[in-house]
């Protein structure tokens, strides 16, 4: 990554949240979804907005949904978050030389908001050189409101918006990271075995049967490994 | 607008671990300086925890999830616009799907 001063401006923060205007194409759909099925199983416009604020992650929160039960499953809804949230803790991380400039609420109220896509629009940043950390909040925050906003309307609208499974436009959560892959790769002699064995070894878990973050985990950080263990070997 | 306790409670339990899971990994990094082969790692995640998830999500959707996730990446590649490929991926989803 690049040298030279960190900064957390406005500015930053700003062009953070214009830039995650197109991912709202893709955690739109998803957020209707949760808002429909957090009404289906009974929760109040409230408790669903509460636990999209304060959680704000989608899989985990769908998750916890399909074992929702009356009285609320406290100790599995607490286990399903953490399990599929595992996949977080490197990201914050990875972005240690943006985060390390950063001090008290900057710090750790730009923690709280980061999702998979702040993380990824915010490493393909530092590959650019860009040096302020205010866009990895900007990002953060406008898929939190818009997250907000995707819910409410799902909860209010009930099954009036409920997308049959299998429609198109689930594939937008896909598509959005098959293109953020793009700007992430750095060329063959880098990234190409990496990215094979974590495909192959992502591919292996789940054909195997392992549940939801089990195939990720695996894959990432076996692929994280050999790209790391390959640049190692170079030097 | 009710707010029952065991939702409420529920609800606390899974946004204490989230956040733990949000700041714990960089907290924990900061507090131990890791070895150097582990910052390589780190350097390398990006592209691997993507691929990770995505490569089981395609599989689900058999050839015409690759087929448009090779239009989403032509696009995204030609355009850099991020809006551009996510439309033509869902447009080719939902074309190979009449097809078939």
């Amino acid at each position: 990554m690049s040298g030279g001063a960190v900064a957390f401006t406005r500015r930053g923060v700003l062009r953070g949240a214009r830039d995650a205007v197109p991912l709202v194409i893709g955690t739109f759909p998803f957020g209707l979804v949760v808002g429909v099925i957090s009404d289906a199983k009974g929760l109040s416009l409230l408790e669903t907005l509460l636990m999209s604020a304060l959680v704000f992650a989608g899989s985990s929160q769908l998750l916890a949904l399909e074992l929702w039960t009356d009285p609320a499953p406290i100790v599995a809804a607490t286990i399903a978050a953490l399990v599929v949230n595992m996949r977080l803790a490197p990201m914050g991380a990875a972005l240690a030389p943006w985060l390390d400039r950063l001090r008290g609420l900057r710090l750790w109220g730009t923690l709280a908001t980061l999702v998979d896509h702040s993380y990824a629009l915010s490493a393909a940043e530092t590959r650019r050189g860009g040096r302020d950390a205010g866009y990895l909040l900007g990002v953060g925050l406008a898929l939190w409101c818009f997250w907000m906003l995707a819910v409410a309307i799902g909860h209010v609208a009930g099954a009036v918006v409920r997308l049959p499974p299998g429609h198109p436009l689930y594939f937008a959560a896909i598509a959005t990271f098959c293109a953020i892959l793009v700007p992430v790769w750095q060329g063959v002699r880098r990234d190409l075995a990496p990215w094979l064995l974590a495909a192959a070894v992502s591919l292996a878990a789940w054909w195997a049967g392992l549940a939801a973050p089990w195939p990720l985990l695996a894959g990432a950080l076996t692929g994280a490994a050999l790209g790391a263990w390959l640049e190692t070997r170079r030097r | 607008m009710t707010l029952r306790l065991d939702v409420l409670l529920a609800i606390l339990g899974m946004a204490l671990v989230t956040y733990l899971c949000r700041a714990g990994g960089y907290a924990l990094f900061r507090a131990f300086r890791p070895p150097r082969f582990v910052e390589a790692m780190l350097q390398h995640l990006p592209g691997p925890i993507f691929i990770a998830y995505v490569a089981p999500a395609l599989a689900t959707q058999g050839a015409k999830g690759f087929l448009a996730a090779v239009a989403v990446v032509v696009v995204q590649a030609a355009t850099r616009n991020l809006a551009a490929a996510i439309a033509a991926g869902v447009a080719a989803i939902w074309g190979l799907g009449m097809l078939a």
